[in-house]
């Protein structure tokens, strides 16, 4: 690890200034992927400020019948929150499916946003790596790709979002709170994260000395059939090949609303607001769901090692569906 | 044996292989028990800086640096950079060789520790950030010579053959027992609004909630037969499992 000055915060307003003021400064939270990333000096900060003390833990309920959940609230918290068991079951199962009890503790909701890709080849600086120094090409293409990314991926960057979270914000219209120096903003959750283009250094649309403040949630009729099915190579603490996040609201037997976040799959979390459109006025079927999964994989591009990914995607999409046309519960 | 016969070959691994390797010719620099802070450095620190048990950075530190831990109810300081990471303070300055590096990396549950009763990858924490916290290793958990109740389980249920991963895993496991008894939830829980009680704790809860901590020896039936002890439960003979697995297989 490279040395680097530490600093703590003493506001939000300090550490953006803080931010903004300093050369090559990083913030600090829970540290789960930070520190790892500084290990193998992925990351090499002049200083890291360290803003794991602020104010900013609260989860609460929005007077328009949301929740606002503060960027510092650990994985864990928001996960064992009464009224996201309650009333957002689809945030608190992808998260318990995510990683293990240590790193829910210690990992944030704000970092848990910025996690970088778990790519081997990016973590592995004997490789090139257009995410961790651009230009220098992506040997994932033609290398190993089993984990890689089956949708939106581009010419410079095949790898994925290792985020469960982020998938369940996806599918229930979170707004990321930011803040910097020019004040206040909110991002739309599907505009937060970027698809690689021709600019895979940068996961998402923040702008240097932007601080994540909060994560807003608003209110959803259907967000109690919410789940989260998550295919892995082992049963638990494991990176996902296929996630998906589903909700199904019904009017009877047909489908009033519906839902569907895909992770595993792209550079970001990917919701297919396509499928979604169809599925809508239509029977709760395993005919329906068989067709909005087709919808939702039309333009999967399969790489050498990971073509099994679009059947599996396939398949998961069906039965997170069914599962949630029948009430939720665990995927 | 009377455990009295055991006690003159009671060296340690550490102290042997000092040995051993001293005899070679090599120079060992032993972890010192406590660094050689500059006692007026710490005492400015903790008189100008601590206040309402937490201290302040608001200027950067850049280099080596007083940091004060809490660790099993004793506070501590030693002299580091802001780069060095909990578990190598715990190691290599004050000793407590207790807590183990697996991968370094956050992926094997090797290096648990609990800080502020949650257990977390002293790994992946800076030790500069946990100032003001209460660490608890798995040298504070014992009272005296008496066990921890957990660690009696898994001495009584095999739930360990090397050891290595062990310290790590009943850290894990004392945070898990607490975290049941808090209401938490894990991935596998059907009702997340009904959370299971220590009572009706299942193997596969156990499991689940255990999945941070890898054992390379694979002792992972002994490891769950200590929790389900731990949680008043009564743990299966390691015989009866084999036998289960035998039949069902």
């Amino acid at each position: 690890m490279k040395n680097f000055a530490y600093v703590r915060a003493t506001s939000t307003e300090d550490a953006v200034q803080q931010s903004q003021t300093t050369q090559n400064a990083q913030f600090i939270a829970g540290g789960t992927n930070l520190v790892d990333r500084l290990k193998v000096f992925l990351d090499r900060p002049d200083r890291l400020i360290d803003v794991s003390r602020l104010d900013l833990k609260q989860i609460e309920a929005t007077k328009e019948g949301g929740i606002r959940i503060g960027a510092l609230a650990t994985n864990t918290a928001v996960a064992d929150h009464p009224q996201i068991r309650r009333d957002y079951p689809l945030l608190s199962r992808a998260i318990l499916s995510g990683a293990s009890q240590q790193i829910r503790n210690m990992a944030t909701v704000g970092g848990n946003l910025l996690q970088r890709t778990r790519c081997p080849y990016y973590y592995d600086p004997v490789f090139a790596c257009n995410k961790r120094q651009p230009g220098s090409g992506c040997p994932a293409i033609p290398g190993i790709n089993r984990m890689h990314a089956i949708l939106g991926a581009s010419d410079s960057c095949i790898a994925v979002h290792p985020s469960d979270m982020c998938v369940a914000l996806a599918a229930l219209d979170a707004v990321v709170e930011v803040e910097s120096t020019k004040g206040r903003r909110q991002i739309p959750f599907n505009d937060f994260h970027r698809l690689p283009g021709d600019a895979p250094e940068r996961d998402t649309n923040l702008e240097p000395g932007d601080l994540i403040t909060a994560v807003i949630l608003p209110p959803v009729s259907f967000a109690k059939t919410g789940i989260y099915l998550k295919l892995r190579d082992r049963a638990s603490y494991s990176f996902a090949l296929i996630s998906v996040a589903a909700a199904i609201d019904l009017s009877g037997e047909s489908i009033r609303d519906a839902r569907l976040a895909l992770g595993g799959v792209a550079h970001k979390p990917w919701r297919s607001i396509e499928a979604e459109t169809f599925l809508k006025g239509k029977p709760a079927t395993v005919e329906t769901f068989q067709q909005a999964a087709e919808i939702a994989l039309q333009g999967a591009k399969p790489l050498d090692h990971n073509g099994f990914k679009v059947n599996m995607a396939k398949r998961a999409i069906k039965r997170a569906l069914t599962i949630s046309a029948q009430g939720g519960g665990v995927a | 044996m009377p455990s009295d016969k055991k006690k003159p070959l009671g060296t340690s691994r550490r102290w042997f292989l000092g040995q051993a390797l001293t005899a070679a010719g090599t120079a060992i620099v032993a972890p010192k028990v406590l660094d050689n802070v500059n006692v007026a450095e710490a005492q400015q620190m903790s008189s100008n800086s601590l206040r309402d048990g937490k201290t302040e950075r608001n200027s950067p530190i850049q280099g080596e640096t007083p940091v004060t831990l809490t660790i099993n109810g004793q506070t501590q300081t030693v002299r580091i950079e802001p780069r060095v990471t909990l578990l190598d303070v715990l190691r290599e300055r004050l000793g407590l060789t207790g807590t183990k590096k697996g991968c370094d990396h956050g992926q094997c549950g090797a290096c648990t520790v609990l800080v502020d009763g949650d257990r977390v990858y002293s790994c992946l924490s800076l030790a500069i950030m946990q100032e003001g916290r209460s660490i608890t290793t798995i040298e504070g958990l014992a009272k005296g010579e008496q066990l921890h109740p957990v660690q009696a389980a898994f001495i009584e249920n095999d739930g360990f053959q090397c050891g290595y991963c062990t310290p790590g895993q009943i850290c894990a496991s004392v945070a898990l027992l607490n975290e049941v008894n808090r209401g938490c939830a894990s991935a596998v829980t059907a009702d997340l609004t009904r959370p299971p009680q220590l009572a009706t704790l299942s193997e596969a809860e156990i499991k689940e909630r255990l999945s941070g901590n890898l054992c390379r020896c694979s002792a992972y039936n002994g490891i769950v037969a200590s929790v389900q002890q731990a949680a008043g439960q009564t743990p299966p003979s390691p015989a009866a499992t084999m036998l289960v697995e035998e039949v069902a297989g």
